[in-house]
C-alpha cells in the first residue's frame, strides 16, 4: 500500500457522512431530472429489443442479416462485444482487490454491476441467433430420450458453459460485495418496506467480527477464483473463432488478444460510468479525476495492447505464407469493408495515444469521448472479425457481401438501452458506491486500526 | 429498535434455501420420470378400429404370415396396410353375415378403403424404412412385439430415439436369419445363428448406422 498523501478522498470525510450520502441516494433523495431522461430513453430502447424479439421468434432467424458465407453476423458481434465489457467490470474488481488498489473503492461497485448487465446482455444473443431458440437446452447435458450428449468439440457448448457460469459467478461476487452495504441499508430505511427488502436480502448480516473475518476471506477466494475464470470465459469466447480454420479467424494469438480487447473496453466502459454517474448524483468528490487518470492509464495500456495484437496477426497471415490469409488482410485494407477496418484503427491505436497526455485523463469529457470512441473501436474490430473473415474465404465462387439490417440494429442499440435501463434501476435500489470499501479507505487513511 | 423479524425467521430462511433446491431435484425427477412414461411415449396405446381386428387370432390361432396382409414389408419404406380385398380372399367365405364384418363388407361395395388408426406413429422428421430392416434381420417382433398375443393392436415400445439407438449403436443381438424374420417367439441373442455371423452376412457397417443422416434425412 502506497503511503503518499492520499488525495482521492477528501480531507473531511467520515465514516458517518459518507454512509449518510450514499446511503440517502438510495433511501431519501428523489432521483435527478437527468436520471429520469435517461430511464425513459433507456425504456423505449428496451421496448425496441423486445418488439425485435417477438418478430424474430414469430418470423425467424430470416430477419437478421445472417446468410452464407456470413453466418455469424452481428449478433455474434454483440455477443463478444458486450461479454468483453462484462469480463473487465469482475476483472477490474477482483485484480484491484487482489493488488490492494485503494483507487478501486470507488468504482468497484458500478464496475460488477456493470459485468452483470453486460453479461445478461451478451448471453441473450447466441439464444437469439440459435434460430429454434426453443431447443437451447440440447446444449445442456441432462439424461434425454434421444440419448444424446452435446457435441464436447463444438465451440457451442463451450460458449454455453461459459457464459452461464460467468453469469452464475458475476452474480454471486455482486452480491458478496453488496451484502454489508444491504445491511447498512437496513438499519437507515425509514419505510417498512425498504426495511424488509433490504432485510432480506442482508440475510441477517449484523457486522459481528466474525461475519467480517469470514466476509473478508470469502471475498479474497472470489477473487481470486474471478481471475482465471474471467481469463478463460474470454479465451473461449475467443475459442468460437479460432478453433475453426477460416482464414482471418485461425489464429493462436487469440485468447490473450481477446483478454486485452475485453480488458480495454471494459476499462473504457468503467470510464465512461463513472463520468456519467459522478455528474449524475454528484460525487465528484468521490469519483476523482485521479481515479479517471487511473482508468485512462489502464486504457492507454490494454490499448497498446490490443494494438501490438493487431501488428501479430498481420505478421502471422504475411508469415503463414498462405495465400488465403494474406489476402483476408488486402481484403480488411481494401475490401469492402475497409472503411470498418481503418475506423477501428483509428479509434484503438491512434485516438488512444492521447491518453498519454495527463491533462486528457484529468478530464471528464475528454475521458467520456475516448470511452465511447474506445468502444466504438472495439465493436468495429468484433465487426470486422465476423464480416471480413467470413465474407470471402477459401472458395471464391462464394464470396459474398452481407450487411446488417434493420433488425440487427434494433436489437443492438435495444441491448444498449436494456443495459442502461437495468443499471439506472439497480443505482436507485442499491447504493452504487461500495460503503464498506470506501469506509475501510477512510480508515486506513487515518492509520487507524477501524475495522470500518 | 425492534428487530424486524422473530427469531424463527432463520429457521425459515434455511427451509426456504433448502426448499427451493428440493424443488429444483424434484422438478428434474418429475420431468425424467414423465418423459419416459407411457404418458409421453404412447407404449399401451391401443386405440379403437373400425373392426377389432385380432391379430392374436388371425397370427397366433391360424398362423397366418405378417406379410400375407402386410405385403409391402420387403419392398417398400411402409409395410402397407392390406386393402380390404385381403381381407376378403377368407371373409367372402368365412363369418360372411358376421355383425362384427359389416365395415368390412361395406368397404368392398362402396369401394371405399377401411380407415384405421395408426397405432405406431414416429415423427415426422425421422425416416423410418420396413425394407431396410427387415431384408437386415430385423425381426417385425423387434419392434412390434408379440402381435400374436395381441387381441387389440397395442404400441409395445416407446419409440424414442434413445430406445431406436440402444439398437443401431449394438445392433448384433438383435439379428435373425432371413427365414426367422416374421416369427414369434424366437430370441435373436440366443437362439439360430450368432449376431456377428449374421453382422457379416448382413453386410451391417454399424458407423454408418450412427450417422444422423441415416434416420433424419
Amino acid at each position: 500500500m502506497s503511503h503518499e498523501p492520499q488525495p482521492l478522498l477528501p480531507r473531511e470525510l467520515t465514516h458517518a457522512r459518507l454512509t449518510q450520502r450514499i446511503s440517502d441516494l438510495v433511501l431519501h433523495q428523489r432521483s435527478p431530472l437527468g436520471w429520469w431522461i435517461a430511464l425513459v430513453i433507456c425504456a423505449l430502447l428496451t421496448l425496441m429489443l423486445l418488439v425485435a424479439i417477438w418478430v424474430l421468434f414469430s418470423t425467424g432467424v430470416g430477419i437478421f442479416g445472417l446468410n452464407i458465407p456470413v453466418a455469424w453476423g452481428l449478433p455474434i458481434v454483440n455477443t463478444i462485444w458486450w461479454i468483453g465489457i462484462a469480463h473487465a467490470g469482475t476483472l477490474i474488481s477482483a485484480v484491484l482487490l487482489l493488488t490492494r488498489q485503494p483507487w478501486r473503492a470507488s468504482i468497484n461497485r458500478f464496475a460488477e454491476a456493470m459485468a452483470m448487465f453486460a453479461i445478461v446482455c451478451a448471453g441473450m444473443y447466441p439464444l437469439l441467433h440459435l434460430g429454434r431458440a426453443e431447443f437451447f437446452y440440447y446444449l445442456l447435458p441432462y439424461p434425454d430420450t434421444m440419448d444424446l450428449w452435446p457435441q464436447w468439440r463444438s465451440p457451442l457448448v463451450w460458449d454455453f458453459f461459459a457464459i452461464t457460469m460467468y453469469l452464475v459467478f458475476t452474480s454471486l461476487f455482486l452480491f458478496m460485495s453488496l451484502l454489508p452495504d444491504l445491511a447498512t441499508l437496513r438499519d437507515r430505511a425509514t419505510h417498512r418496506f425498504q426495511q424488509y427488502f433490504y432485510a432480506i436480502l442482508a440475510l441477517g448480516w449484523r457486522g459481528s467480527a466474525t461475519h467480517w473475518a469470514r466476509y473478508e476471506k470469502a471475498t479474497m477466494i472470489l477473487a481470486a477464483v474471478a481471475t482465471p475464470i474471467v481469463v478463460t470465459v474470454t479465451g473461449i469466447i475467443s475459442l468460437d473463432l479460432s478453433v475453426s480454420i477460416v482464414p482471418g479467424y485461425h489464429f493462436t494469438i487469440f485468447p490473450p488478444y481477446f483478454v486485452c480487447g475485453a480488458l480495454f473496453s471494459g476499462f473504457s466502459t468503467v470510464a465512461l460510468l463513472a463520468v456519467l454517474l459522478r455528474s449524475l448524483f454528484g460525487l465528484r468528490d468521490l469519483v476523482t479525476d485521479i481515479h479517471l487518470d487511473y482508468l485512462g492509464r489502464m486504457m492507454l495500456l490494454f490499448g497498446l495492447a490490443v494494438t501490438y495484437a493487431y501488428t501479430q496477426e498481420m505478421f502471422t497471415a504475411w508469415y503463414s505464407g498462405e495465400d488465403y490469409y494474406r489476402y483476408v488482410y488486402i481484403d480488411r485494407w481494401t475490401g469492402p469493408y475497409a472503411p470498418v477496418w481503418w475506423s477501428m484503427i483509428f479509434c484503438n491505436a491512434v485516438l488512444i495515444q492521447l491518453l498519454w497526455f495527463k491533462r486528457v485523463r484529468r478530464s471528464g469529457i475528454a475521458m467520456l469521448c475516448l470511452a465511447l470512441t474506445s468502444n466504438l473501436g472495439m465493436w468495429l474490430e468484433r465487426f470486422q472479425i465476423v464480416f471480413t473473415s467470413t465474407h470471402a474465404d477459401y472458395m471464391p465462387a462464394n464470396w459474398d457481401i452481407n450487411w446488417p439490417t434493420g433488425w440487427d440494429w434494433a436489437a443492438y442499440f435495444g441491448s444498449l438501452g436494456l443495459f442502461g435501463f437495468l443499471l439506472l434501476l439497480f443505482v436507485r435500489i442499491m447504493p452504487l458506491m461500495s460503503m464498506h470499501d470506501m469506509r475501510a479507505l477512510i480508515a486506513l487513511r487515518r492509520g487507524g486500526r477501524d475495522d470500518g | 429498535m425492534a428487530p424486524l423479524f422473530r427469531r424463527r425467521a432463520n429457521s425459515l430462511a434455511v427451509v426456504i434455501l433448502v426448499g427451493i433446491l428440493a424443488l429444483l431435484v424434484a422438478i428434474s425427477v418429475f420431468a425424467y420420470v414423465v418423459y419416459r412414461s407411457p404418458y409421453q411415449t404412447d407404449v399401451g396405446y391401443a386405440p379403437e378400429q373400425p373392426v377389432p381386428f385380432s391379430h392374436q387370432h388371425h397370427v397366433g390361432g391360424l398362423g397366418l404370415d405378417c406379410r400375407y396382409c402386410h405385403s409391402g414389408v420387403e419392398t417398400s419404406d411402409f409395410a402397407g396396410i392390406p386393402p380390404t380385398l385381403t381381407c376378403m380372399t377368407c371373409h367372402s367365405q368365412e363369418w360372411t353375415n358376421a355383425e362384427m364384418l359389416a365395415p368390412v363388407r361395406q368397404s368392398l361395395t362402396t369401394e371405399t378403403p377401411l380407415s384405421w388408426t395408426r397405432v405406431h406413429d414416429l415423427a415426422d422428421y425421422v425416416y423410418f424404412s420396413h425394407r431396410a430392416h427387415v431384408n437386415n434381420g430385423v425381426g417385425c417382433e423387434s419392434c412390434h412385439g408379440r402381435v400374436d398375443k395381441m387381441p387389440m393392436t397395442v404400441q409395445k415400445a416407446p419409440l424414442t430415439m434413445k430406445w431406436c439407438l440402444s439398437c443401431h449403436r449394438n445392433p448384433a443381438p438383435n439379428l435373425r436369419p432371413l427365414d426367422e424374420i416374421t416369427s414369434m417367439g424366437y430370441s435373436p441373442a440366443t437362439d439360430g445363428a450368432s449376431g456377428q455371423m449374421l453382422m457379416q452376412r448382413y453386410r451391417i457397417h454399424p458407423d454408418t448406422l450412427k450417422e444422423c443422416a441415416t434416420c433424419h434425412r
